[in-house]
């Protein structure tokens, strides 16, 4: 038999400050998981950029091997194929009174811009780190960190007007994926040694390494050209797509970079994942831990 | 024939006005195949005659129904009973966005208000009317909203930092889009988009798209393609040397 039972709860007016809201589900779950992966990131990536060693492998590419032969490797190290950790890729060789600083720091700037100005990694950051919000219907704080919130709110108008930036590191994104597969073609390079040593020409060859670069290197370019700016230069900036090659061309441009849009957040996260992989295990080669071996003989 | 299961479900909705109010628990027998607005239905019918509840189609098309069911904001009509744990209590309250007029009913005016202030559409001159349909997509896409507001509701800068007066929402940006994108459409919004509309305030969280009952990506394919409309215009110096140099857009 129905029947009404009628009991006092707080008003729903009063729902407005952190945490605060109706929902039941562990809405906390998604910005607690995003802070942890980030924030991961950040520590081991800059930690990384300080510890400025083990970051390659191999025999210096040709491209690189009149700059590396100061400290070309002998021994073991000279009969396998270049690897290098992404985070130090392009190879930059500071001399003389820059020789401490890290080169990792003149590079690391351009894919960290990007990815601090993308549109999915706003979201993501916005809600796990300012909590801005931290989930849909959640209430926010009023102040975070000694800056007022409310009515003080201005979203990306004034301080962060700099996000529309983004298209430019979207720029050098791009030639560092040209540079990430280059890196994967020398890493599949194997020298071929004769008998003293002595490295008489070269071989494709491929292994673990340089198959860890080739998935970190198409990764970073799904993310990259499913960028949400290419979307728009490519052909979202039109509205009509005139019966031209050059219509045909940009709409079907544009639709493949749409479907590629569509996983934006999943190839942000998986060569986000795997591009610490990569500098991982270039590290664990690089210092005796682990070897490398090439798949054939 | 077999006579349909039913069940008690127990509901606690908010009942009073903008000034305040309370929740107020009803157990109800529902039976298979129930909405949440057909719950708040059997409240009118066997307990609360005054409840005071919006809705007209019961099916997801007219957008009367909005309203908040355990936090989230949803179309009541839409939301099976059977998505709940049996013995589940389940909160419904209005939308917290918009002023309350009574119970779980809001007054939603201001976004007509805001709506009246968007240029229609201007066809060029020399239109004929004709596109192809891969021009149409886009915009047909936009089409699909309902206006229920539930997009409004919970986004964060008029829901928790109360900026209507210099952001027009979410709901808007897609119609705005809309005429935009539009492939026989002349007027130039851009301006108006940028500061007496304020799409520099959204910060693209996307709890627009993730409550939209229709399944607009209003994010993705309406709010950054006309952030990246405004790039264009107002923040990228290449291209304003280029339409410097060149007089081209």
């Amino acid at each position: 038999m129905a029947q009404a039972d009628v009991s006092t709860a707080p008003s729903q007016r009063s729902l407005d400050s952190l945490g605060q809201t109706g929902r039941t589900d562990a809405w906390w779950t998604g910005p607690i998981a995003t802070a942890l992966g980030l924030g991961g990131f950040i520590i081991y990536s800059t930690f990384r950029a300080f510890y400025n060693a083990d970051y390659d492998f191999g025999e210096a590419s040709q491209l690189l091997h009149v700059l590396e032969q100061a400290r070309q490797p002998t021994g073991e190290i000279s009969r396998h194929a270049h690897l290098l950790s992404p985070f130090y890729s392009p190879t930059i060789i500071l001399g003389g009174s820059l020789a401490w600083v890290s080169p990792a720091f003149l590079i690391l700037w351009a894919p960290g811009g990007f990815r601090l100005t993308c549109y999915y990694y706003r979201k993501a950051y916005y809600r796990a780190f300012f909590l801005d919000p931290a989930a849909c219907a959640v209430g926010e704080p009023s102040g975070l960190c000694g800056f007022k919130r409310g009515r003080n709110y201005q979203g990306e108008t004034r301080l962060l007007v700099f996000q529309n930036l983004h298209r430019y590191f979207m720029y050098v994104a791009v030639a560092f994926i040209v540079l990430l597969y280059l890196d994967v073609i020398y890493s599949c390079t194997w020298p071929v040694l004769d008998d003293s040593g002595a490295v008489t020409g070269h071989e494709f060859n491929a292994s673990l390494g340089s198959l860890v670069l080739f998935v970190t290197t198409t990764l970073l370019a799904l993310y990259t050209f499913s960028c949400h700016s290419i979307r728009h230069l490519i052909g979202g900036r039109l509205n009509c797509y005139p019966e031209t090659a050059t219509g045909n061309l940009r709409y079907r441009l544009w639709s493949i970079v749409s479907i590629l849009n569509k996983r934006h957040m999943l190839f942000a996260w998986l060569s986000l994942f795997m591009v610490g992989f990569a500098d991982f295990y270039v590290w664990m080669v690089a210092s005796g831990r682990f070897t490398d071996s090439p798949f054939f003989s | 024939m077999n006579q349909p299961t039913t069940q008690d479900v127990t509901l606690e909705i908010f009942r009073g006005d903008d000034d305040g109010g309370e929740m107020v628990e009803y157990t109800v027998e529902v039976q298979e195949g129930m909405v949440v607005l057909d719950a708040i239905h059997a409240v009118q019918a066997q307990h609360a005659g005054d409840l005071a509840c919006r809705w007209n189609c019961k099916a997801g098309k007219c957008g009367s129904c909005s309203g908040e069911v355990n936090g989230h904001p949803k179309l009541m009509c839409m939301d099976r009973l059977d998505n709940y744990e049996a013995g589940e209590t389940i909160t419904v309250r209005p939308m917290k966005t918009f002023p309350i007029v009574k119970d779980i009913t809001c007054d939603v005016s201001w976004n007509f208000e805001r709506n009246a202030k968007i240029q229609t559409l201007q066809p060029r001159a020399d239109t004929d009317w004709q596109f192809t349909q891969r021009e149409a997509d886009r915009v047909q896409e936009f089409r699909k909203c309902i206006e229920c507001f539930l997009c409004q509701n919970v986004c964060h800068v008029l829901r928790d930092h109360d900026r209507k007066e210099e952001f027009i929402g979410p709901r808007f940006l897609v119609r705005l889009a809309s005429l935009e994108m539009h492939p026989v459409d002349d007027a130039d919004r851009l301006e108006q988009v940028k500061d007496e509309f304020g799409i520099g305030y959204c910060n693209i969280t996307k709890c627009c798209t993730e409550a939209c009952p229709e399944g607009i990506t209003i994010t993705d394919n309406a709010i950054i393609p006309m952030k990246e409309r405004l790039v264009d215009r107002y923040y990228d110096p290449v291209l304003w040397l280029w339409r410097k140099l060149t007089g081209k857009d």
